[in-house]
């Protein structure tokens, strides 16, 4: 788990960088440009089905996981630990997990249909896909942007917990390093959130102020 | 005081089980929660019922036997202290209180709020020792050990192994009790010979008695009554890894 | 010396009985040490020691426990530490000087050579349970810290922080553990022993119920080795744990096993009070508070008088009772010589607390002269126990401490090679009398049960197997089935009596009788009316006790029933002993003996000895046997502490 987390969290990193080009007057040229990059260099291509088997792995290691822990527990409580210790996000990893399953279903699968749009011309006067617009007109639909803006932050709360997680789980806990690395994981998860969050809000927003 | 009881009452293992309303008056806040259990059950023995069997002995928060699940945290509301531990005077008039055995596949309930533990003896017996006999061995003072080390191994040491961590953990794990042995031999010089060889041993036991894996929550550690530190666990992960990485066991 | 009893003690200079009797014993071949097998019952330190060393030489070995492990017997519970004759700190320890302490500390009712091999095996102690890895403190250097423990001379006690007895367990627990994966070690949890069977006038075996599923079983072995702790519960309050008992011991002695010294008891002086009837057990506190608590009580008795309201109490009116009495050791005079003075007072009508039993120990100079944080660094973690359990803040107003019950020096009478005077059986730890004469030192029970365990047993027990053979006895032998059949009617008995007091009543019934007569202090008159009130009680108890729930289960209502049955019986020849140990010494006093300035006094000429009694049937009063005490080594001095 802790493995593949910190590579998908890598992967956010990547993500973000490129969703913020969508933010670019430039009607999406930028974006466009930067996803037909990351469509045609062998190297990323690879990467891609890297990225594909880590959230395989992953997926299927939390659902294992979640499975046999239920398991070491046959007959619950009649009364919840009420501990107010330990952090609510920690406890609610496997029902984040399946709430980011269902919007990565649906994600990739408006991802994969944007071959229906007509094809645009790059600086350099090749076509290429015209994701850009795909994305700018999914976030006209407030139901949509409410339901990305929530699963982003599904997302943060994910990693809020995940991320310190990992390194706990790789057996690098120091009493020095670890307030930071706990920090460091907090501010993770809000700049993600907030982030990704943005995009959907400033376009929807842009879409509603200029109809 | 008076109080309502709701108390988890299992003829034996095969028994299916439920919880039952008592209620206790003239408590004193004097009394410890056990001692105020030994008055109910003093009662219900004069009415010819089977009193609700505990397990408990040393009552001084050291031996690790007392186990309830008191309104839904391990040994009760306050912290670092076992149930035995547990005075009334944390508890008000009319409060309603429930106590539940600890919950895990790997501690099966005996009886009421009995359950066996022999799992954990099972992980220590599988590599949590250091292999020496009696004699033969050199002076204690021949190997110094660094006081900062000493110190760290008695706060892993400190372990009473009540289960506690496990019937807190939302999986059932047993991560925080091998961590602590794992920890206190993997720093001491004495413990160096078999470092690999133990943690593997000790954390393939772990996983065969059906304990679940560690998600990092952390309520381990907030209701462990001897407050052995999460950073135990960490150090349970690098032994293993490093273990598993360097080991010929497949 | 009695004409029964054989202490077996080999002759020669003290310093060398025991390596020249190891050298004498018997030693079996090491191809046929796992055609024996033995049983261990009791797993603290003197049982899972003696049993994890059994398994290291080959025996086949059975141990038991009442607890769900072995890791929780109630050595766990010792927190000051443990005496080694190491002179680490330089400081002119040695091998005879722990010996003269402990002798002298016992006020000269111990066996001089069984003490002088346990200061001789306590230095072996202290490596085995560093290579264990058992993590004492140690000082900046790396090297092992010594403290000075209850009023001794030198810094001769190691220690894991307040958990001592819990770290020296745990590193049992673990020997035992490892012998249990190599399958030399069957181990029996949540088993309780209730019969020992003797074929042909030799242990060999016992008879145990397992305390699950109820079933009475039969185990044969070639000898049967005894450590199962003290039986301070008589008292029903104490420092013990609630399922400490003397049900094994006192089944031994109905056997054939003498008891040795019943009568003595060592009260600890700093205990959390009696707070109410509900009171299940009692709570130690450091001795440790003493050296720099002060104990008074008001120089006029205030009924119900709290805490809370002492600190009102002018200093012309209180009285600190230890420093006007012993100018030199003032509040650290010895443990029997604080109690019963607490005792004193109480009696006087100037005890303190809602039950006028208890006498304060106040931090109010110490932290006005050292300040409250070095007060804290000394003692917090004592403080904050201490309002865990009381609710008051020591460091506003005094503690409340009243003396209880802690260990008991008496116990099945074995000689030099911890045998009992049943042939086969052996009794190690608190279970037996040997080392602590009339009071223990500080620091001491830990040191004998590992050495009995570690390195006394293993020797001297294959010295008696070696002229055994290895021939088995089958349990369905007619002794087997014959001690079963005991076993199940006395259950059946017990189950069917169906009367109208619960087991508790009847066991603090007779904790108020012990305590009151046969406690602290003692007299003819009281002895003699103690042991009417506890016959009378015994009778009440097998025509009026109420058990309930079944035998195949797990019922500790019945288990409760069976041992209080049995301290009942060992009340009274406590009562018997003390009659007869008509001086004062150690732990306790008797009013008859006393100085003109109302001290304990010692008579030596007349009870130098060991009192080793003889069961002779139910309802006849026991045989009386002395072993003489002969001192070569060590002059008997009186002690004063004015």
């Amino acid at each position: 788990m802790s493995l593949t987390g910190i590579f998908l969290i890598l992967f956010l990193v990547e993500h973000l960088i490129g969703n913020l080009l969508l933010l670019k007057s430039d009607g999406g040229a930028a974006f466009n440009e930067f996803a037909h990059f990351m469509k045609h260099n062998p190297l990323i291509m690879v990467g891609e089905v890297v990225l594909f088997l880590g959230f395989i792995f992953h997926i299927i290691d939390g659902i294992m996981l979640v499975r046999s822990n239920n398991n070491a527990r046959p007959v619950k409580y009649a009364v919840q630990n009420k501990s107010k210790v330990t952090s609510w996000t920690s406890k609610l990893m496997g029902p984040f997990g399946i709430i980011l399953l269902i919007f990565l279903i649906i994600h990739l699968y408006d991802f994969f249909r944007y071959k229906y749009f007509a094809p645009v011309a790059n600086m350099e006067g090749t076509d290429i896909s015209d994701l850009a617009q795909l994305v700018y007109i999914k976030f006209t639909d407030p139901l949509y942007v409410a339901f990305y803006v929530i699963s982003m932050l599904v997302v943060g709360f994910h990693i809020h917990h995940g991320f310190q997680s990992a390194f706990q789980t790789l057996g690098l806990n120091h009493k020095k390093y670890t307030p930071f690395i706990k920090a460091l994981g907090f501010c993770f998860s809000v700049v993600i959130t907030v982030g990704m969050s943005l995009i959907p809000l400033i376009i929807y927003y842009k879409h509603i102020t200029l109809h | 005081m008076n109080l309502t009881l709701k108390i988890w009452r299992q003829k034996n293992a095969q028994d299916k089980g439920k919880m039952e309303s008592f209620n206790v008056s003239d408590v004193s806040p004097d009394m410890s929660f056990l001692e105020m259990l030994d008055v109910l059950n003093e009662q219900l023995t004069r009415k010819g019922i089977d009193p609700i069997h505990f397990d408990h002995d040393c009552r001084e928060g050291i031996c690790g036997m007392c186990s309830m699940v008191i309104n839904g945290r391990p040994h009760g509301p306050k912290d670092l202290i076992t149930t035995c531990q547990l005075h009334m005077r944390s508890f008000k008039e009319g409060d309603v209180i429930s106590i539940e055995p600890w919950r895990a596949g790997a501690f099966p309930v005996i009886k009421d709020l009995v359950v066996d533990r022999t799992s954990f003896d099972r992980i220590i017996q599988a590599g949590g020792y250091v292999n020496v006999n009696t004699g033969g061995i050199p002076d204690a003072n021949a190997i110094p050990i660094a006081k900062k080390i000493a110190d760290e191994a008695m706060d892993a040491a400190a372990c009473i192994g009540c289960g506690a961590c496990v019937a807190a953990c939302k999986n059932a794990s047993a991560m925080l009790f091998v961590s602590a042995k794992v920890s206190q031999l993997a720093l001491l010089p004495q413990g160096q010979v078999e470092r690999q060889t133990r943690v593997e041993k000790m954390v393939a036991q772990m996983d065969k008695e059906g304990f679940g894996a560690c998600t990092n929550t952390g309520a381990c550690e907030a209701e462990c009554p001897k407050g052995i530190s999460l950073t135990n666990i960490a150090r349970l992960n690098r032994e293993f890894f490093s273990a598993k990485l360097t080991s010929d066991n497949i | 010396m009695s004409t029964v009893l054989n202490s077996k003690v080999p002759a020669g200079p003290l310093a060398d009985k025991w390596s020249k009797h190891k050298f004498d014993l018997k030693v079996v071949n090491p191809s046929n040490k796992r055609k024996y097998d033995i049983i261990v019952v009791g797993t603290g330190l003197a049982g899972a020691s003696a049993a994890a060393s059994f398994g290291e030489l080959g025996y086949n070995v059975k141990a038991f426990c009442f607890q769900d492990s072995p890791r929780r017997a109630h050595s766990i519970a010792a927190q000051g530490g443990i005496n080694a004759a190491k002179n680490y700190q330089n400081d002119g320890d040695s091998i005879f000087r722990l010996f003269y302490d402990t002798v002298k500390g016992g006020d000269y009712r111990s066996r001089e050579a069984n003490v002088y091999r346990l200061a001789q095996v306590s230095v072996d102690i202290i490596d085995q349970c560093v290579a264990q890895g058992v993590p004492f403190a140690r000082d900046y250097g790396g090297l092992l810290a010594n403290r000075s423990f209850g009023g001794a001379q030198v810094s001769r006690t190691f220690y894991a922080r307040g958990q001592t007895g819990q770290q020296l367990l745990l590193g049992a627990y673990s020997a035992i553990s490892r012998q249990i994966a190599n399958g030399k070690v069957k181990m029996y949890n949540r088993s309780e022993m209730l019969d020992v069977v003797l074929v042909d006038g030799k242990a060999r075996g016992i008879i145990t119920r397992n305390l699950i599923t109820g079933e009475i079983e039969s185990h044969s072995a070639h000898a049967v080795v005894l450590a199962t702790g003290g039986y301070g519960n008589v008292f029903f309050l104490s420092t013990n744990a609630m399922g400490s008992n003397v049900t094994a011991a006192w089944r031994a002695h109905k056997k054939g096993a003498f008891f040795a010294n019943p009568c003595f008891t060592q009260i600890h002086p700093t205990c959390i009070p009696v707070s109410g009837d509900h009171q299940s057990k009692l709570t130690l506190m450091s001795e440790s508070l003493r050296n720099d608590g002060r104990v008074w009580v008001p120089k006029k008795g205030i009924k119900g008088l709290t805490a809370k309201d002492s600190v009102k109490i002018a200093e012309a009116d209180r009285d600190y009772y230890l420093e006007r009495r012993y100018p030199s050791f003032g509040n650290l005079v010895p443990r029997d010589v604080a109690s019963r003075n607490a005792k004193n007072v109480c009696d006087e009508g100037r005890g303190v607390g809602a039950t006028g039993l208890a006498v304060f120990l106040d931090f109010a100079d110490a932290i006005k002269r050292d300040g409250r944080d070095t007060i804290e660094a000394k003692y917090g973690n004592l403080f904050d126990m201490y309002q865990q359990i009381t609710g008051d803040n020591p460091y506003e107003m005094p503690m409340m401490i009243y003396p209880a019950v802690h260990y008991t020096m008496g116990g099945l009478w074995v000689d030099y090679n911890l045998m009992t005077t049943v042939p086969g059986l052996y009794a190690t730890g608190e279970c037996n009398f040997s080392d602590h004469g009339a009071n223990r030192l500080g620091a001491s029970a830990l040191m004998q049960g590992l050495a009995d365990g570690y390195f006394v047993i293993p020797y001297t027990i294959g010295d008696y197997l070696a002229t055994l053979g290895h021939e088995k006895v089958e349990t369905t032998h007619e002794a087997f089935v014959q001690a079963e059949k005991e076993v199940r009617d006395r259950i059946n008995t017990l189950m069917n009596i169906n009367g109208e007091k619960t087991v508790d009543d009847f066991h603090k019934e007779l904790g108020k009788i012990m305590w009151e007569y046969c406690g602290m202090s003692r007299s003819e008159e009281g002895l003699k009316k103690a042991k009417g009130m506890v016959q009378e009680l015994k009778t009440e108890f097998w025509k009026n006790v109420k058990v309930v729930g079944g035998t195949d289960e797990l019922n500790m209502s019945l288990e409760k029933a069976n041992r209080v049955a049995d301290f009942l019986e060992l009340g009274e020849l406590m009562i018997d002993d003390a009659m007869v140990r008509a001086e004062s010494c150690g732990g306790h006093f008797r009013e008859e003996s006393q100085t003109p300035e109302g001290e304990a006094l010692r008579i030596d000429d007349k009870f130098s000895f060991v009192s080793a009694w003889e069961f002779a049937g139910d309802n006849s009063p026991e045989n009386l046997h002395k072993e003489d005490l002969v001192f070569e080594n060590v002059k008997l001095t009186q002690r004063s502490y004015k």
